[in-house]
């Protein structure tokens, strides 16, 4: 009998977890932003184009779409958009900094059902979140949450990319989202977007991951992680969470101007499926785009076929070594069995994202002092 | 706690769990909860989607010639899905749906 996991390896007749980027626009310049958000771009859907994409997915039976952007909340359609989802069956599970929670819309947002929002921070406290997001995105985070409570939205969810940075703080993260009755949801840094630039610096250190691997073995239940951490599997017992990489297969990404790629973190031609403004539209994409084929075709192990851990591991996730220049059918840059250090001294070049919506000014800086992270 | 489905009567479909097929069954989704399950045989679909006509599990079974060797599988599964809220038990008289 065949397992789940190969079944899901095989695609799924509509993606379960499928990510859509309302906007590149953005108000926030993180230094990891996996989609390099900041400037709207022109060719974004329309009200009705949105419209016509959820109307589509409730035929598929998409039951919930995971929305982001840039900030979401910058469309001034948004709670049109997130509406019709949710009234049509299409649950709506949002991310936003937070900028645009004031107490009218935590408000509106709790009276609607099926709807998950999820608040990003990226440190336990204001100087370690800042570093990453800007300085004032901590107040700025903390109010929208402050909002929500006083607005009895119920448990929303605090999402946090585990950086070198915040690694140590994962408890006291744990003990933010208690006292106010949220979800943690801890995540990946992969070297997407401008996370691509900033990743090198950010990345846990492998004594971190192995810290991290034995924190989610006794508080893993306690919080979501998604797909983020399968690759630490290798170091022993499996981790909580799915423990395959779902690109093409069950996960894939929407992206502001209808582009449908493999997953939210390999925003790049090579990874670009179709548009939902192909004929068809999206179900023709997630159906037939020859990519999508190919991604559900059993993987070959390729450098990891000698490594043991490979059925733990699944040699990591593909974009993060995608954008690191390694071989996809080889070891993940953070490898736990040491096996990404040396794959990365061999690897000269790396392909560059190839959308940039940053915008201009703060883009240069960042790119011109990389090891600078902070903005003071 | 495991839920006895021979204790558990007249079933039915929680209003709020949307069943999607999948070559290998269907995937249900349960809008209040958020959970999603896998309800891994085509045949184990027909079943759920069937509960809601029959007195109990059982008769479900009968009615829709489920073969012995899996009646054993589809009562624990049933039982997971019960415990998941995927499937409730039905009221009859007060239900009109
Ligand atoms: S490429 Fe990485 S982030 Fe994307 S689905 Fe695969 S494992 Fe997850
Ligand atoms: S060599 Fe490959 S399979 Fe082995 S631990 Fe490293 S990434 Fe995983």
């Amino acid at each position: 009998m065949t397992t789940l996991a190969d079944q899901m390896k095989r695609g799924l007749d509509a993606p379960i977890c499928l990510t859509w980027e309302l906007t590149y626009a953005c108000n926030l310049d993180c230094v990891h932003c996996l989609s390099s958000s900041g400037r709207r771009d022109p060719r974004e859907l329309t009200t009705d184009e949105a419209i016509a994409v959820i109307d589509e997915l409730r035929r598929m039976q998409v039951f919930y779409v995971n929305i982001g952007g840039g900030e979401p909340m910058l469309r001034r359609d948004f709670f049109t958009i997130i509406d019709h989802a949710t009234t049509s069956g299409v649950g709506v599970k949002f991310s936003t900094n937070g900028t645009y929670i004031d107490t009218d819309a935590a408000r509106r947002l709790a009276a609607m059902d099926y709807l998950d929002v999820q608040i990003s921070i990226d440190g336990a406290d204001a100087a370690t979140n800042d570093l990453v997001r800007g300085q004032g995105s901590w107040d700025t985070a903390r109010r929208a949450m402050d909002a929500l409570a006083a607005a009895d939205f119920g448990e929303f969810k605090i999402s946090v990319v585990v950086t070198r940075e915040n690694v140590t703080q994962l408890d006291d993260l744990l003990t933010i989202a208690d006292s106010y009755g949220a979800q943690l949801r801890i995540t990946r840094l992969r070297p997407a977007g401008r996370g691509a630039d900033t990743w090198h610096q950010l990345h846990p250190t492998d004594a971190q991951q192995r810290d991290l691997y034995h924190w989610l073995l006794e508080r893993g239940d306690r919080v979501l992680t998604g797909d983020s951490f399968f690759h630490l599997n290798a170091l022993g017992d499996p981790l909580p969470g799915l423990n395959l990489c779902g690109a093409g297969r069950v996960v894939c990404l929407i992206d502001p101007v209808g582009d449908v790629y493999a997953c939210p973190f390999v925003i790049h031609d090579e990874f670009r499926a179709g548009n939902v403004r192909d004929p068809g539209g999206f179900a023709a994409v997630w159906n037939s785009s020859e990519l999508f084929a190919e991604l559900r075709e059993p993987g070959s192990a390729g450098a990891c076929a000698s490594c043991g851990a490979y059925d733990a591991c699944q040699g990591g996730c593909m974009a993060a070594k995608f954008f690191t220049g390694l071989p996809l059918d080889g070891p993940d840059p953070e490898c736990v069995s040491g096996h990404g250090a040396a794959a990365l001294a061999a690897a000269t070049t790396a392909p560059r994202p190839d959308q940039d919506h940053s915008r201009a000014r703060a883009h240069a800086a960042a790119a011109a002092v990389p090891v600078t992270l902070g903005r003071r | 706690m495991t839920v006895h489905t021979a204790t558990m009567g007249a079933l039915r479909l929680h209003p709020n769990v949307a069943l999607r097929p999948e070559p290998f069954g269907a995937l249900a989704y349960h809008y209040d909860t958020r959970r999603l399950v896998f309800l891994r045989h085509p045949q184990l679909v027909d079943v759920v989607h069937a509960l809601h006509e029959h007195t109990d599990l059982d008769t479900t079974m009968d009615a829709l010639d489920i073969a012995e060797t899996l009646r054993g599988p589809f009562q624990r599964a049933i039982a997971n899905l019960a415990e998941a809220g995927i499937v409730i038990t039905r009221d009859d008289e007060k239900d009109s749906s």
